[in-house]
């Protein structure tokens, strides 16, 4: 659904946004040319990925990583790096 | 306590009065000392500062946006390449409306390099959005500094407080400080705009926006700094009141029938003050206009002042280098255009590179805008 403009009066001052839905909507991992992969054998939970994360990927469930939330993943490959089991490996996006 | 104490000692310690949550910073001449000497109250537990020695000025100010993005009251000092190589974060500091306060320590620019005072480095980012405030004396620049945390938490706007290098920075002066508590009574406990790390509720700061957002954003931001004056004035009011010493954000100095003025920015405006002392002494009639405020551009309080005078002469410590004048003439020239008998203004750069600016120097320059007649654009005041 269009949402209505808002004018500048109306705006939050020094551009912060609360309204985490519109933040939500923008699914910022559309630019990824990499993709971390996460391999559940190796992981030992440590959840470094997910404190270094910048953009909250990390799926968590019951304090464990479950995944990686691929609409939001912008493939930086941080949580590969610091990931000390080499549970998580950067992969080519195909096209 | 009246203390002697050079521009950075002092600007060092009416940050120790200050305390701000966080410092980060970089050392840079003539701004060393400031944080340097301030380290030493880190070091001896007289503050309760987080310092963030970093490894370069931009991430110093970068480490400034992430602290005061969490609502705590942050400070730092630069100069020159220093403020050169922040300039990306000026404006992203600006942007989200962190009033983080900054001292500068004038300094022109390289190439060739140049440690001395000018104003190069501060009118180069005069259009960042932050506040800057240029001071005429060691007591001004401590003044100012702890007027500025508060002016810029009230205004929501991050803010400059330039001390020409070394003419300031290093000389010394008689100086009246404040009590500690007097202080930080006046400055109250930070009133954030937001927090960061507020989890409970959750916040996403510096956002991408397009071209949707984009200009609305930034529309918000210019109304922040257009009403920055009342928030200035207001304070100023208010320090003056408890401590007695008012500096107004433009000061007329012996003005009254003035038909010949000097418009001027920093340590200048003593040296203009003997100058203008001599000639009346001499019943020549000229006053000096002292602008203590470059950003916001007092446009109205200039215009109102400066229509009183026939001949105006305008001093710039910067040049703008092919510009039509200097650049604070430039802006003053505009501020009078639409008057309906405009006064004749003449444009004058002075003191780059720290070159001295004599009252013998300021005199050419009444005796000339006296005359009214100037063949130059831009006249440099005691190049060869
Ligand atoms: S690649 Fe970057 S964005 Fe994606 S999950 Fe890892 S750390 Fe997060
Ligand atoms: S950093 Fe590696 S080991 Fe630790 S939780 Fe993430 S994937 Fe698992």
């Amino acid at each position: 659904m269009a949402r209505k403009l808002k004018g500048w009066q109306e705006l939050p001052c020094g551009a912060i946004i609360s309204d985490l839905q519109a933040v939500k909507e923008n699914k910022t991992g559309a630019w990824r040319s990499l993709r971390p992969v996460w391999n559940n054998e190796k992981c030992r939970q440590c959840l470094l990925c997910w404190i270094y994360c910048p953009d909250s990927a990390i799926l968590i469930q019951d304090g464990k990583v479950v995944g990686i939330d691929y609409d939001y993943c912008k493939g930086c490959g941080i949580c590969a790096g610091i990931c000390p089991a080499k549970a998580i490996e950067m992969e080519k996006e195909k096209k | 306590m009246i203390l002697a104490k050079t521009g950075n000692e002092a600007l060092a310690y009416a940050m120790k009065q200050i305390n701000p949550d966080v410092v980060a910073a970089y050392p840079i001449t003539p701004s060393t000392e400031i944080v340097q000497l301030f380290s030493n109250y880190v070091a001896d537990g007289e503050v309760d500062t987080e310092f963030v020695p970093v490894e370069s000025e931009h991430s110093a100010m970068t480490a400034c946006i992430g602290a005061a993005a969490c609502g705590r009251r942050v400070m730092t000092a630069t100069a020159s390449q220093g403020l050169a190589l922040m300039h990306e974060m000026l404006f992203i500091a600006a942007g989200l409306r962190l009033p983080i306060v900054m001292a500068v320590a004038s300094r022109s620019l390289s190439s060739p390099l140049n440690i001395h005072g000018d104003h190069s480095d501060s009118v180069a980012s005069r259009d960042s959005g932050w506040l800057q405030f240029f001071c005429e004396t060691v007591q001004e620049g401590y003044d100012t500094l702890i007027m500025a945390v508060k002016i810029a938490e009230r205004a929501y706007l991050p803010a400059i407080v330039a001390i020409d290098g070394f003419i300031l920075s290093h000389c010394q002066e008689r100086i009246e400080t404040l009590e500690d508590r007097a202080v930080r009574e006046f400055l109250g406990q930070p009133k954030p705009n937001y927090n960061l790390l507020d989890w409970r509720n959750p916040i996403l700061v510096g956002p991408a926006t397009l071209q949707d957002y984009y200009f609305e954003f930034k529309r918000s931001e210019i109304e922040g700094m257009r009403r920055a004056l009342p928030v200035i004035e207001e304070v100023q009011q208010e320090f003056g009141q408890r401590f007695g010493r008012y500096y107004p954000v433009l000061e007329e100095y012996r003005c009254e029938d003035a038909e010949a003025v000097l418009v001027v920015m920093g340590s200048a405006c003593g040296t203009c003050r003997v100058a203008v002392d001599q000639l009346r002494a001499e019943g020549r009639k000229v006053g000096l206009v002292k602008l203590r405020v470059f950003r916001p551009l007092v446009h109205n309080l200039l215009r109102t002042s400066l229509a009183k005078f026939p001949k105006i002469g305008v001093m710039d410590r910067v040049d703008a280098v092919n510009s039509y004048g200097g650049p604070l003439f430039t802006e003053i020239t505009s501020v009078l255009y639409d008057l309906p008998e405009r006064p004749k203004v003449f444009s004058y750069v002075y003191g780059l590179g720290g070159r001295e600016f004599s009252p013998e120097d300021a005199r050419m320059v009444y005796e000339q805008v006296l005359s009214g007649k100037k063949d130059e654009l831009v006249t440099y005041v005691g190049v060869r």
